[in-house]
């Protein structure tokens, strides 16, 4: 499918960016018309990549994380990226409740939320070779439809 | 993102406000752990009224005092949570641990009811 649209965003993997960078996805896919629910979960989906990319991905607040964000006719494909250490079992990374870093009260449910969230959720990664995270989400699905009627 | 906090006998009744990310997961535990320090609180109501976003580190926040409040033999509750935070809580399977109610009031009366 053509792209229709595309944005590229990069910052400092700060804590204090998260909340930029889950405002400005769900701002450029507001192009979609999207319900507020699903502005909601892509927010959501995007604040659980952003904040792996900052905890797990880097572990200092002086690299960059990369969003690009496009936006097709149906659907909204969003990628996070980092160049950090990357991750080595990734199956295990996406269990519900598995966190490596459980002394910082960590819930592990970061993935799940993503999963639950958007349509699809595919994790690229290896160790030192950082992560990326692309997840799709639809837009105006026919049940929203048959809401509208 | 923090202030306001009342008591009610027993019960420390906190309304979080703003969006809980992990950004914000730091300060939220460190003012609630400072409160539950006070050895006579038994019970919290977290009041999610202003609170407009929450994400998994939200989750990671709840859980922790709920393990200090159950060790007091006391029960946490939440209070006014819009359907995104609903959503959030339902997938971690939070209810099975925190009682949700409608209102502040709602929470009090149904603490009391549990612990007469």
């Amino acid at each position: 499918m053509k792209v229709k649209n595309e944005m590229r965003l990069e910052f400092l993997s700060r804590s204090q960016n998260e909340s930029f960078a889950r405002a400005a996805v769900a701002a450029f896919a507001a192009q979609l018309d999207p319900t507020l629910e699903e502005i909601t979960d892509i927010k959501t989906a995007v604040s659980e990549a952003v904040t792996n990319a900052i905890i797990h991905g880097y572990e200092n607040p002086n690299e960059m994380v990369q969003i690009i964000t496009r936006i097709y006719d149906t659907y909204v494909e969003i990628e996070v990226i980092d160049h950090g250490k990357g991750i080595e079992d990734i199956e295990l990374a996406r269990q519900p409740l598995y966190t490596s870093k459980p002394e910082l009260e960590r819930s592990g449910m970061g993935f799940t939320v993503m999963e639950t969230f958007m349509d699809q959720v595919e994790v690229i990664s290896a160790p030192g070779q950082g992560t990326k995270v692309r997840m799709i989400k639809y837009i105006g699905n026919e049940e929203r439809e048959t809401e509208r009627e | 993102m923090l202030a306001d906090w009342k008591r009610k006998g027993d019960i420390l009744i906190v309304p979080l406000k703003g969006e809980l990310d992990h950004h914000q997961a730091d300060k939220v535990r460190d003012f609630l752990d400072r409160l539950l320090e006070d050895a006579s609180i038994r019970h919290l109501i977290l009041d999610l009224s202003d609170l407009f976003f929450m994400d998994s580190s939200g989750i990671g926040v709840f859980i922790g005092r709920y393990k200090t409040i159950s060790k007091r033999g006391g029960q946490v509750c939440i209070t006014n949570v819009n359907t995104q935070l609903h959503k959030v809580l339902e997938l971690s399977g939070l209810y099975r641990i925190l009682k949700k109610y409608d209102t502040v009031q709602h929470a009090v009366d149904g603490i009391r009811r549990v612990s007469v």
